[in-house]
């Protein structure tokens, strides 16, 4: 029997938890059919943690039914999805040939991350767009591009020195009407690795206290920037990102396992962590920068 | 003797591709100060060395790359014997926020080169800061200098100026203390 996944008509960080919460409880190897014909909008985070939830399924791969609107299927082809979505579940329905994205607003098609080098690209490649959308576009000083990149290059390199597989980033301006009436510039990094709590525990880093969990391994990770390696200058990237993001009241949410941690600005309402959430392997990092206050 | 390494030359020989100019990730770091370090062995011809790091050639250092190469390269040159000094030249303020974070975290400084002349940055005391400060300013120093200068105590003065040249942030000849980077 398959079951059948409803993928909701706006997929973000929220909503794809309506998502993990079809996923949750299935056996790994049962048939699933995840159904995005309705879906008309993704963020660079639903379209990245979809591809990890495909290759988190291994060789149950799981069926996918692509959006029915022409737009969406447009977009999501630009953004790379169908391209890397292709290996990672049965794709069903007709989809747009691969073609190059000459979206302004998609500064970072999808691009898997797994070696330095890719890291490398990432930044080299948004040096070059991020000029106009970051400092025109947005009205952020040029001199946050520089520690956008830095950023950027930092959440990747989570996947690398942690995760111990491959993942994806994305990143895109859009319009965030529904919570900030402004545009914002977003970078999502997912994958289906270990995960924080995973990643500490391989170097015993298991708090002396009752609660260890993946709630616990995040406040470690993210806030106090406990690291698996025990080099002093190690934990120091997402420090290194939380200080550039409250410089340009930025927001940091990262979901490991079953919780997610965020570092929440004053425009945002979103709870600071949330726990008991549907398991999910890896890490899902969404970094979102706000246009300029007094544009 | 002073030698000089263009950290972009370092980079693109270290990776061997010409695409990048960008100094980020762990592992590009690790390669690059083990390269810098090779340079430096190969080089050394005496107990005293003045190496000039040059970032003019860099776009930008994430956070892991500065603490690989900034922070493991001063951790590592603190030598009781050896004499290895250190000036960070065509440094700007994209390089300066993950340079900045690394120093934090590990308690360092280092000297910066800048256009009109060298700057110490970094965790310093305040009573280390202006002891450096006064030799800056007279080039070459005695603790009783630094001390009348300052109208601070010359044992003091001295204490900070010892504790400075252990950490290859001044040099000393014989009493007198003089800047890094003077003459470089």
């Amino acid at each position: 029997m398959t079951t059948v996944i409803k993928v909701p008509p706006s997929l973000d960080e929220h909503s794809f938890e309506q998502v993990l919460e079809q996923v949750a409880g299935l056996p790994e190897d049962a048939k699933m059919l995840l159904d995005a014909r309705h879906t008309k909008w993704a963020s660079p985070y639903g379209l990245a943690a979809m591809l990890t939830l495909g290759q988190s399924r291994g060789a149950a791969k799981a069926t996918f039914a692509v959006p029915d609107s022409d737009e969406t299927l447009s977009y999501w082809s630009r953004a790379n999805f169908f391209f890397y979505a292709a290996d990672c579940f049965d794709l069903k329905g007709v989809v747009p040939r691969r073609s190059p994205a000459g979206d302004a607003q998609l500064l970072l098609p999808l691009t898997p991350v797994a070696k330095s080098e890719d890291v490398h690209d990432v930044v080299g490649h948004i040096q070059e767009k991020a000029q106009q959308i970051i400092s025109t576009e947005l009205g952020i000083d040029p001199k946050a591009i520089v520690g956008f990149a830095m950023t950027l290059s930092e959440v990747c390199q989570n996947i690398i020195e942690h995760a111990g597989c491959g993942g994806w980033v994305m990143v895109q301006t859009y319009d965030y009407r529904k919570r900030l009436g402004k545009r914002v510039v977003v970078i999502a990094v997912c994958d289906a690795g270990v995960g924080f709590r995973g990643s500490l525990d391989t170097a015993g880093h298991r708090a002396p206290t009752d609660r260890w969990d993946d709630a616990a391994a995040l406040e470690a990770s993210v806030m106090r920037g406990v690291s698996r390696f025990r080099e002093a200058g190690r934990g120091q990237g997402l420090a290194g990102v939380r200080k550039y993001l409250a410089r340009w009241s930025g927001k940091l949410s990262v979901r490991s396992g079953t919780a997610r941690i965020a570092i929440v600005p004053d425009w945002d309402d979103d709870p600071p962590l949330l726990e008991n959430l549907p398991h999910f392997p890896g890490a899902q990092i969404q970094v979102t920068i706000p246009e300029k206050a007094d544009r | 003797m002073t030698n000089h390494i263009d950290l972009g030359s370092v980079l693109r020989t270290t990776l061997s591709a010409n695409l990048y100019s960008n100094l980020v990730t762990r592992p590009t770091g690790r390669a690059v100060r083990t390269q810098i370090e090779t340079l430096l062995r190969d080089a050394r011809s005496s107990e005293r060395a003045l190496t000039v790091i040059d970032f003019t050639h860099v776009s930008m250092i994430d956070f892991s790359c500065a603490d690989e190469i900034i922070a493991k390269l001063l951790l590592a040159y603190v030598h009781p014997t050896l004499e290895s000094y250190f000036v960070f030249r065509g440094m700007n303020d994209g390089h300066w926020d993950a340079i900045e974070t690394v120093l934090e975290r590990h308690g360092l400084a280092l000297v910066v080169e800048r256009g009109d002349g060298v700057e110490l940055v970094g965790v310093l005391a305040d009573g280390e800061r202006r002891a450096w400060d006064c030799v800056k300013r007279r080039g070459r120093a005695v603790p009783a200098d630094v001390a009348g200068d300052l109208g601070e105590l010359e044992s003091d003065m001295g204490a900070a100026l010892d504790g400075l040249w252990r950490r290859r942030l001044i040099m000393r000849h014989g009493d007198a203390y003089m800047p890094v980077g003077e003459l470089a």
